[in-house]
């Protein structure tokens, strides 16, 4: 624990990989980073800093470029993109990062770049970009889409001895921080990690885009986006990614020959998302599909938030908990074995919709039941009346509109209090302590998970199997 | 009455709006989709009411319909005149989870719009027809239900209805704002082309009785309640007095747009509401309702009591009529005395209420000389006594359902009686001619 928050409140202001930044909040190279005016709204909104949308030989774009997946009435839960590269002049680019730089010398400007695989032209864009005023350099080896059909982007960032090559070229010229942005599209993304750190670069981003197909329009059979009647795949990325971004993130950070600082990108939204990257060991955060979504006023609540819950646990800086959760990620063949919990219900909180006993029965091990009014029956499956049994009796009853005048009905009756039947029961005998009830049960808290004392000592899977006798 | 008159059209528009489709989406998806869920219990047709909101969420509205159909034939009608309340809605878990419950009734009225208007029909569940047939006495929703069960099995059906129209009180007697005569009708146009017969305008006396006897394997009856209580006072039967389902049926069907005057409505159920309400959209400027007991006694619903506090209707507790007081063909007075708990009227607490019409809406009676008439079957006060799980009578041959078995419930529950009794007819008519 630190030696405690002043009154000023924690301090967010970080250092990575020799960039200063007031915050760890960036905006990722992408269309919220694609010009000046843009990006000094953004540091007025508080954006700690932004990599600039990738510089490079000048591009055209498509239209459309983006598409979402919706889910249950929100929108964009995962958002994809077949935008490439800045469509801008590189002088415009060069200049406005200049002028920025020269307004806002407190944000970090960090240049992202991609150019043909060519030593001079890699030399001659790092010059430029350094010249502009940038804080650092972001190498883009992860766009996973049109660029990597002219051999840059991804496919660069898929083959480890590309990007160990022009990593070096870089550093060979480069007088600010290297950042290697990682592709997750590898089927194990420590390599490049290792290929940028063998190569002598600063440090990581990661994730990029994930390659996707969105969807496809079920009235044209087009799938989206749209351009005049064709797709091509896209990079995927917002709310949907983020478990696949931590998963890379702790991948690599985990990694004694690939760990280098590391900037976390995928899904981040809210001040949750940046704190759970920032304890798997990244020291900023980059930001993209939220603020597409709601704008660059979102860093208000990230920094005020993060702020908030660093002061209750006593964190003065993000380095104080830096990496704190990364101990506590190991293999499979680590965990606790003798280790049981089992699920309990709640009664109070319970509002009966039984999501938890259709998904322990369908789902899970059967060990939730019915049957508080009848008594518990502890025991194997074959004990209980199955969902299908238990639809058909209420089919089968009548039931008919309580009329006033006809019945003796109480008028506030006890429509706030879950009937008694309806309130499943644990077979705590039965119980694999899963976890899939409590995850379905829509009311917080209503279903617990606790432990229960097995008297064993905490045995892994390794050690059981040491003696080689047995493959449990 | 398939169009809707332009006075009452503008004065009696959708109580609940329709919902826009992007918010029956939102909506469907806020629906936690219980297991063995408890509106579905709730329901007397036990429409499956997770699986069709999950459909609108999906997008597959067709499939949300049939549902809907699957369960209950007058599913449109059943969206729109159900009192959710104290149904589906009622049951609804958010209502333990400090939310609102989900508009199942809009959702239902969503999906069932949407079958019409892609001009969606019924199905068979047989194909072809079968040896048997059953007559049906009634067209409400009773008999409408027991029909088409019926017909969608193959047999042959016969629907005897008094009126011109069919319906019953769906199409005659539930608030314009809640369901358009023009609705119900088209809900049942989907019946008839399932080719269930009507014949309407017949009186159901002892001989067109024995023919049917003679003509049918099966009768069932739906023929619901008879006339008003009337107004059991001196003066009662003045023609200002008039009955609140008659007055209702009057204003859907066009012959009344405009009511003058003040409006004194007895009784305190869900049709003096209906009546109240209507009496204050046709124009009267004050209508009060005049019941003998305090608010708590009172049958209509609580909802249905807060919409007529909205409409402006105002409420006299613990009053009796004692008296009607004319000018000739003009009514005075509804000449009223306070009554206490016990319904003793209190000394001296006599007054008139000034009122150019008097609305009743006390109850109606059964129809005891039709039902007396029907040879073996039994009565328990006026109501035909059934087997539940069946809808039969002690006389074999005949079937009964919805308010002449139940003493005046809902749509929803004539509509799940009807269909009862089908399927135990069709188990009988499979029996009989293998």
């Amino acid at each position: 624990m630190s030696e405690g928050v002043s009154d000023r409140g924690p301090n967010l202001a970080v250092n990575f990989a020799g960039i200063a930044s007031p915050n760890p909040f960036w905006l990722a190279s992408a269309p919220p980073t694609n010009c000046g005016e843009q990006v000094m709204r953004a540091f007025d909104a508080g954006w700690g800093g932004a990599v600039w949308k990738t510089i490079g030989e000048q591009v055209t774009n498509t239209a459309s470029r983006y598409s979402s997946i919706d889910w249950e009435g929100r929108r964009m839960m995962g958002f994809n993109n077949i935008e490439l590269i800045s469509d801008r002049p590189l002088e415009v680019n060069l200049r406005e990062i200049t002028e920025v730089k020269k307004r806002y010398p407190k944000n970090a400007v960090i240049a992202s770049l991609m150019v043909e695989s060519k030593r001079e032209a890699w030399h001659r864009i790092v010059q430029q970009a350094e010249d502009a005023g940038s804080d650092g350099l972001e190498l883009n080896f992860g766009c996973p889409h049109g660029m990597s059909e002219r051999g840059m982007g991804s496919a660069v960032g898929q083959v480890p001895e590309y990007a160990e090559m022009i990593t070096a070229w870089v550093k060979e010229k480069a007088r600010t921080p290297v950042i290697v942005k990682l592709t997750p599209n590898i089927s194990d993304i420590r390599v490049i990690a290792r290929a940028a750190k063998r190569a002598g670069a600063d440090a990581v981003s990661a994730i990029n885009t994930i390659n996707s197909i969105t969807g496809i329009d079920l009235d044209t059979l087009t799938p989206r986006p749209n351009v005049d009647g064709k797709s091509s795949h896209g990079g995927y990325c917002g709310p949907a990614v983020k478990p696949i971004a931590l998963n890379m993130v702790q991948q690599v950070a985990g990694d004694a020959e690939g760990a280098l600082p590391i900037s976390g990108i995928g899904g981040i939204a809210t001040w949750r998302d940046a704190a759970e990257f920032f304890l798997l060991g990244c020291g900023t955060v980059q930001v993209c599909t939220a603020a597409m979504h709601y704008g660059y006023r979102i860093v208000e609540d990230m920094i005020e938030g993060l702020e908030g819950w660093m002061s209750e646990k006593g964190f003065a800086s993000i380095e104080d908990f830096r990496g704190r959760s990364l101990p506590r990620v190991t293999e499979w063949k680590h965990l606790n074995l003798n280790y049981k919990i089992v699920a309990r219900i709640d009664e109070a909180k319970c509002i009966g919709c039984d999501l938890c006993y259709i998904a322990c029965w369908d789902g899970a091990h059967q060990c939730i039941h019915r049957d508080r009014i009848s008594g518990p029956v502890d025991g194997p499956v074959e004990l209980h009346p199955p969902p299908p049994a238990l639809e058909a009796a209420t089919r089968a009853t009548i039931a008919v509109t309580p009329i006033p005048k006809l019945d003796a009905v109480s008028r506030n009756g006890s429509k706030n209090v879950t009937p008694i039947e309806r309130i499943p029961r644990v077979d705590e005998t039965e119980c694999v302590g899963c976890n899939l009830c409590s995850l379905v049960c829509p009311v917080e808290e209503c279903i617990t998970m606790v432990e229960v004392p097995t008297g064993l000592a905490p045995e892994t899977w390794e050690e059981r199997t040491r003696g080689g006798v047995v493959r449990g | 009455m398939r169009e809707q008159h332009p006075i009452i059209a503008e004065r009696f528009r959708d109580l609940h709006p329709p919902f826009a489709p992007q918010a029956a989406v939102v909506e469907a998806n806020r629906c936690l989709n219980c297991f063995d869920a408890p509106c579905t219990a709730a329901c007397p047709t036990h429409i499956d009411v997770p699986k069709f909101i999950k459909k609108i969420a999906s997008g597959n509205l067709n499939g949300s319909a049939r549902t809907i159909l699957d369960a209950n034939v007058l599913g449109a009608s059943c969206s729109r005149v159900c009192p959710v309340d104290v149904l589906c809605e009622g049951a609804c878990v958010m209502n333990h989870h400090n939310e609102q419950p989900i508009e199942i009734g809009r959702l239902q009225r969503f999906a069932m719009d949407a079958f019409h208007a892609r001009g969606g029909k019924l199905t068979k569940k047989f194909e072809g027809r079968r040896e048997g047939k059953v007559a049906c006495i009634g067209a409400g929703p009773a008999s409408l239900a027991c029909a088409a069960e019926l017909a969608q099995q193959g047999f042959a059906v016969t629907v005897f209805e008094r009126r011109p129209l069919p319906g019953g009180l769906n199409t005659y007697g539930v608030a314009e704002y809640k369901l358009p005569a023009w609705s119900s009708l088209r809900e049942i146009e989907l019946i008839e082309e399932l080719g269930v017969e009507f014949r309407f305008g017949v009186e159901i006396d002892a001989e067109k009785l024995a023919e049917i006897e003679r003509d049918f394997d099966f009768v069932f009856i739906g023929v619901g309640l008879g006339a008003g209580h009337g107004l059991k006072v001196p003066g009662g039967d003045h023609s200002g007095v008039v009955d609140a389902l008659g007055f209702i049926a009057a204003y859907k069907t066009a012959k009344i747009t405009h009511t003058a005057g003040k409006v004194a409505v007895i009784g305190a159920g869900n049709t003096a509401i209906d009546a109240a309400n209507a009496a204050l959209r046709l124009g009267a400027e004050e209508v009060s309702i005049v019941y003998r007991r305090k608010r708590e006694s009172m049958s209509a619903f609580e909802f249905e009591y807060e919409h007529a506090k909205q409409e402006g209707a105002r409420f006299l507790w613990q009053t009796m009529p004692v008296r009607v007081s004319a000018d000739g063909g003009m009514l005075e007075f509804l000449d009223c005395t306070r009554v206490d708990d016990a319904l003793r009227p209190v000394a001296g607490s006599e007054f008139s209420l000034a009122c150019d019409l008097i609305i009743t809406a006390v109850g109606q009676s059964p129809l005891v000389e039709l039902l007396e008439s029907l040879k073996g079957v039994a009565l328990d006060k006026g109501r035909v006594v059934v087997e539940p799980r069946t809808g039969q009578t002690t006389n074999p041959k005949y079937f009964a359902g919805g308010d002449c078995v139940n003493g005046g419930r809902e749509v929803v529950d004539a509509v799940a009686d009807g269909k009862r009794a089908a399927i135990a007819m069709v188990h009988e008519l499979e029996a009989a001619y293998v």
